[in-house]
């Protein structure tokens, strides 16, 4: 009885919980294809009864929706492979070779982490500024490839790494491998899963960004997603269903992304080590 | 030999190493170097002391940006971590279809924030928008949540126990963590469900809770982008102030946004920047000063 009452409660709790967390999704789906007299309707409209797929056809008419989001892949997957390429190097660093500032490196690496952006941000934006390279993609790509505001991500790979046995490193330095060679035939393929779900979170995370290119993009032919978003929202602010269908067409890829790579967002975080 | 290791060591970190000086240490100087000038792109630096950090101190609208930050690192913090913790409890329970329960929880935190904050101003929206329109159906009158001033900031709180699913997968993975034995040995000695969350479950995650609690304060107290795009909405058109109603979305990065690229005045953005860096060392340092006393780490 007890049993059966208890698995009752389970149940209805995570029901109750999964409405909670889907319904604001299913509002801007449903809302995504209202029509407009539908939206301030009372008894307030849940399932249009004809479906206006006519609304992401307009955003595809207002916005150049292909070009920002080619801008925002672009962005995205030339930081991902910036921050792929330097962030390993650098927990390498942190972990496997013997040297004098190997403490200092890695102290500094959880400096950044602590450091709010607002105190770097102005410095460099005046900086990329007098370089006269603001409208460009260079401020938000190359500090990547230098693993500037990666931090958490150096962390992330280092703690993989530290599982890695040393005598395995110290066996190839043994039989004369060189360093380079070890990292790049040993240490990366073993740390392909943590490899992985950096990259799945780096490119959620610079296909998200707001702050960077509403500093630095100011043409909109340049503009990512975000900001073609926000831009849209402050012309068609009472447009709901069209700026409904605008954020589900934003949303879909990272949801996509979330399908095809779901391991690598929910099994990967346990592989890093923050778990404890 | 030694030499050898410490050029290897310093040949793969030189590119974190030439970031770290091009867009960290160069920057941190600059930005002090700001904080006690007159300045901004139109215009060379001219030395005004401390008039930036008095500023601080005498104007209004940075107090009332503190408290309104403030507000969400108190209660915004407790009740995402909560949330995340619940949902993590509750997917760790012996249930069929967690997999798809687990789905559903964490795809919010996933979507980009300009998408989520839009969807949350149009469920929120007072008179047509989801929660509303379901407490009319219930004949309950709903709050004018973005757009009452005692409302807006319960709406984020809201907005952010939504998107908690991060937390909860890195709680989900501590709690599948925690040894059964000690389950087991518990429930011989006859301890109920709460006795055995409070006196197992957490200790034995006490320092993802330590961590969570630090990035989640980080996080807080550098709160943009959602308020941003809020306040862009609550505001009519013309008005660059980026407040809400009646201020009430007015946080410290929103007014250091303001003072640096709406008013060029880049010496007063860049005193707030250093004030926030004090105000987050400070705190962080006291939440680890604290945790000792309730965080307990492994093998024990």
């Amino acid at each position: 009885m007890v049993e059966a009452a208890q698995k009752i409660v389970r149940y209805s709790l995570l029901v109750l919980f999964s409405v909670v967390f889907a319904a604001p999704l299913l509002w801007l789906l449903s809302t995504s294809v209202k029509k407009q007299g539908e939206l301030f309707a009372s008894p307030p409209v849940f399932f249009p009864k004809v479906p206006r797929w006519q609304n992401y056809a307009d955003v595809f008419d207002t916005i150049n929706f292909f070009r920002l989001t080619g801008n925002t892949v672009l962005i995205s997957v030339l930081t991902v492979i910036g921050i792929l390429i330097s962030a390993p190097l650098v927990a390498y660093a942190c972990s496997h070779i013997e040297w004098k500032g190997k403490k200092i490196l890695f102290a500094a690496v959880i400096a950044t982490l602590l450091l709010p952006y607002q105190v770097t941000m102005l410095p460099l934006y005046v900086i990329w500024t007098r370089l006269g390279l603001v409208g460009t993609y260079v401020p938000l790509v190359l500090p990547a490839f230098l693993s500037a505001g990666a931090g958490y991500y150096v962390f992330m790979i280092r703690q993989f790494f530290m599982t890695i046995p040393n005598s395995l490193v110290q066996a190839a330095r043994i039989d004369g491998a060189s360093e380079f060679r070890i990292y790049a035939q040993i240490m990366l393929p073993l740390c392909k899963p943590i490899i992985a779900t950096v990259g799945v979170l780096v490119f959620l995370a610079a296909w998200s960004d707001f702050l960077g290119p509403l500093l630095y993009l100011n043409d909109k032919d340049s503009y990512t997603l975000s900001l073609g978003l926000y831009a849209f929202m402050q012309t068609h602010y009472v447009e709901w269903e069209k700026l409904m269908a605008a954020s589900a067409m934003f949303t879909l890829p990272i949801i996509v992304l979330f399908f095809f790579a779901q391991k690598q967002f929910i099994e990967g975080i346990t592989l890093t080590g923050i778990k404890g | 030999m030694h030499r050898k290791a410490n050029m290897t060591g310093l040949l793969f970190s030189s590119p974190f190493l030439i970031g770290f000086l091009l867009f960290t240490l160069f920057p941190i100087g600059a930005s002090l170097v700001y904080s006690f000038c007159d300045f901004n792109l139109f215009k060379s630096l001219s030395w005004v002391g401390l008039d930036n950090y008095k500023w601080i101190l005498q104007e209004k609208e940075v107090g009332k940006s503190i408290f309104n930050t403030l507000y969400m690192v108190v209660f915004a913090t407790p009740v995402t971590i909560v949330a995340g913790l619940l949902s993590a409890q509750l997917l760790n329970l012996k249930v069929k279809g967690q997999s798809v329960f687990r789905t559903l929880f964490y795809v919010p935190s996933i979507v980009p924030v300009i998408a989520s904050s839009l969807v949350w101003m149009w469920v929120l929206n007072p008179k047509s928008g989801l929660i509303n329109s379901v407490l009319q159906l219930l004949h309950i009158r709903g709050p004018n949540w973005l757009l009452d001033p005692v409302w807006t900031k319960p709406s984020l709180i809201l907005m952010g126990a939504w998107g908690s699913g991060g937390i909860m997968i890195i709680f989900l993975a501590a709690l599948q963590d925690v040894p059964k034995s000690l389950y087991e040995s518990a429930e011989i000695d006859g301890a109920g469900s709460l006795r055995k969350f409070v006196s197992i479950t957490l200790p034995s995650i006490s320092p993802i809770i330590l961590f969570q609690l630090v990035m989640s304060l980080i996080v807080y107290f550098q709160y943009f982008a959602q308020a941003f795009m809020l306040a862009s909405l609550t505001n009519s058109g013309a008005d660059q102030s980026m407040a809400g109603p009646e201020k009430s979305l007015l946080f410290y990065s929103i007014l250091l946004y303001r003072e640096a690229f709406v008013d060029f005045r880049m010496g007063h953005a860049s005193a707030m920047a250093w004030v926030l860096f004090l105000i987050t060392a400070l705190v962080t340092w006291f939440v680890f000063k604290t945790s000792k006393k309730w965080v307990t780490y492994g093998g024990e």
